[in-house]
């Protein structure tokens, strides 16, 4: 039962991709690295290509961590929806298959300098 | 001859039977399942609603003139708090912090939980039953309004309070303990009394209320510790009618089983959930400091909580589901909770700071096994950010549980060093949340969740389409004032300068 009802019940969704003016909500993660109290939600357009949003999005709010000048994206292992992922840096979000709400994650074996102290 | 004299007072027991039970009636014009109609589709099946005990026999009558005498005494003692200038008395104007979010967050729920209770004390069949909901449903809307009318006093001089029932509704830390009560309220009558009743009242109200009242205490804030008396021999009540509820459902049908301890499942962890703040508060907020959260854990969760459980086995209940869990993370909550806190802290309307040197001793002795490890770097670089003159903003804002709408901060259970990350997918839509507790939850009902109004996603559609501005401004949050770090705040400047003038001849 998809709900305890007296009578059947449909709802809808409160952030269907439609109310967001044309962009998309993407979730990014960098693992282990806990400055940042939540993965990063970033809304951006679909046609962005993956790289920029790397280096004009991602980049910039990953800043304030200590390991972050050491960090080079586009060589970074990535994880999407929870399985290991590579993803095509040259081409748009909806070409490299992010869809609304995606989890993407990355990681930096080594490099963790809040972790080590 | 003897003259036959009718008896000038009732018997106790006498007048309860006339004031309680005698009130009810059997229907003749429509049938009972139409008169009461939501007390069927849980699935809880109930033969006879006279098996329902009252332990104490409260009538109506009694009820007024006891919470007649409170309310005299509660006002008398804000009267002379607000006169004598009480709010120079707490230890420093940080502690404010712990009663903006109380009343941003708290107060409103005990008014959801007056509703909630007001429509039980019609929907349930049993007379005893009527009359407890509605007697707690009066209790509930008393304490949402002592607990205002306690915290006005603070309204005249700080900041942060002007506000409370706009952050209640739009604020994104506020839709923790709204969607809990929504959650509750939008259930059935028996779900919502394990919900409120049993799993709130019960279980946890000792880890929300003692810390809460003896904080005060510590720190001086009379206003605070009179609306927790105030309350207190309510409380007592309201938790015998949880367990009671619990009780009852379990004696009446072996049918009842599975559907109860799904709830204890469901509310114990949603309840955990809320909970966080409380810890938060506990262990960074006060100045001056009652007990540590792992501590009043120890005291409330594992000894009472455990002891409640034992109990309770005889009906064939087990501990909920997620008591594991909740017991590895209690020494990580609170530090990923305050984390978040501070680095969201341009969008709080209360003030938050990095710990000093001094609490962060305190912090590692009380969490000796997490606290150096994982979290004193952490505080440490973000100390030399700010000491660099660029505090740190998380402008990435966060991600939202979908069930418990907090931001997604906890860790694995075990391994405290990655955020705990689930996700499914529902009808195309994916879903995220925060724990294994919350994803069972919104798996059960999912076509409840997926409604969530999470506060973030609202920030990027009309009507704030993403503008930082307009939204402070439709949370009524006055930046600069409200907001932000509580070192260099207007709080912090009024307060010692108005204790400076109360004792000293400046």
């Amino acid at each position: 039962m998809a709900v305890t009802s007296t009578k059947p019940y449909v709802a809808v969704p409160r952030d269907l991709v439609q109310n967001f003016n044309g962009k998309q909500i993407v979730y990014v993660c960098w693992d282990h690295h806990m400055l940042f109290a939540t993965p990063l939600m970033l809304v951006v357009e679909p046609g962005m290509l993956l790289g920029d949003m790397l280096e004009n999005v991602v980049k910039p709010l990953i800043g304030p961590d200590p390991d972050s000048a050491a960090v080079d994206l586009t060589q970074v292992a990535w994880m999407k929806s929870g399985q290991p992922w590579v993803p095509d840096l040259g081409v748009s979000l909806a070409a490299n298959g992010i869809v609304h709400k995606e989890q993407l994650r990355f990681s930096t074996p080594g490099l963790n300098s809040l972790l080590a102290a | 001859m003897d003259m036959q004299v009718a008896k000038k007072k009732l018997s106790l027991k006498e007048k309860y039977k006339l004031m309680t039970r005698d009130l009810g009636w059997d229907t003749t014009y429509h049938t009972k399942d139409e008169v009461f109609p939501y007390v069927k589709y849980e699935g809880i099946k109930i033969h006879d609603w006279d098996k329902w005990e009252d332990p104490f026999r409260l009538t109506m009558d009694s009820y007024w003139k006891y919470q007649a005498e409170k309310e005299r005494k509660f006002y008398a003692i804000i009267d002379a708090h607000a006169q004598n200038n009480g709010h120079l008395n707490i230890t420093d104007a940080s502690y404010l912090s712990a009663l903006k979010i109380f009343l941003q967050a708290i107060s409103p729920g005990e008014y959801a939980a007056g509703k909630g209770f007001a429509r039980m004390g019609r929907e349930f069949p049993g007379v005893g039953t009527q009359v407890a909901c509605q007697m707690q449903s009066i209790d509930e809307i008393r304490h949402a309004q002592t607990q205002i009318h306690a915290l006005s006093n603070y309204n005249k001089f700080y900041n942060g309070f002007h506000a409370f029932a706009d952050a209640r509704d739009r604020m994104w830390y506020c839709t923790l303990p709204r969607s809990f009560f929504d959650d509750a309220l939008s259930a059935g009558p028996f779900e919502f009394m394990i919900a409120i009743g049993f799993s709130f009242e019960y279980v946890l109200t000792n880890l929300l209320f003692v810390p809460f009242m003896s904080g005060a205490a510590y720190n001086g804030d009379m206003a605070t510790v009179t609306f927790g008396f105030s309350a207190q021999s309510d409380e007592a009540r309201h938790m015998t009618l949880g367990l009671e509820c619990i009780k009852f459902m379990l004696e009446q049908d072996p049918a009842n089983l599975p559907i109860v301890q799904g709830w204890i499942d469901k509310w114990f962890w949603r309840g955990f959930r809320l909970l966080g703040v409380v810890g938060t508060m506990m262990d960074y907020m006060l100045p001056k400091r009652v007990m540590s959260w792992r501590e009043a854990w120890g005291i409330y969760g594992v000894e009472n909580g455990g002891a409640l459980f034992r109990d309770l086995a005889r009906y064939g209940i087990r501990p909920p589901k997620g008591w594991d869990d909740a017991e590895k993370a209690i020494d990580h909550m609170s530090h990923q909770f305050m984390l978040a806190l501070y680095q969201y802290n341009f969008g709080t309307a209360f003030h938050s700071g990095i710990p000093s040197e001094d609490d962060m001793a305190w912090l590692s002795k009380k969490y000796p096994d997490t606290f150096d490890k994982y979290y004193r770097p952490r505080w440490a670089h973000l100390t030399k950010l700010k000491e660099a003159g660029t505090p740190f903003a998380n402008m990435g804002l966060a991600k939202l549980c979908q069930t418990c709408q907090i931001p997604t901060v906890f860790t694995e259970p075990d391994d405290p060093t990655s955020i705990c990350q689930r996700e499914t997918e529902y009808k195309g839509e994916k879903y995220h949340f925060c724990s294994d507790g919350c994803q069972h939850i919104f798996e059960n009902e999912p076509e409840k969740y997926i409604q969530s109004w999470l506060p973030m996603q609202q920030l990027f559609q009309a009507p704030i389409n993403g503008d930082l501005g307009a939204w402070m401004n439709w949370v009524s949050l006055i930046p600069g004032k409200d907001n932000g770090d509580y070192d260099g705040s207007e709080d912090q400047r009024n307060f010692e300068a108005w204790r400076k003038q109360a004792t000293s001849n400046q």
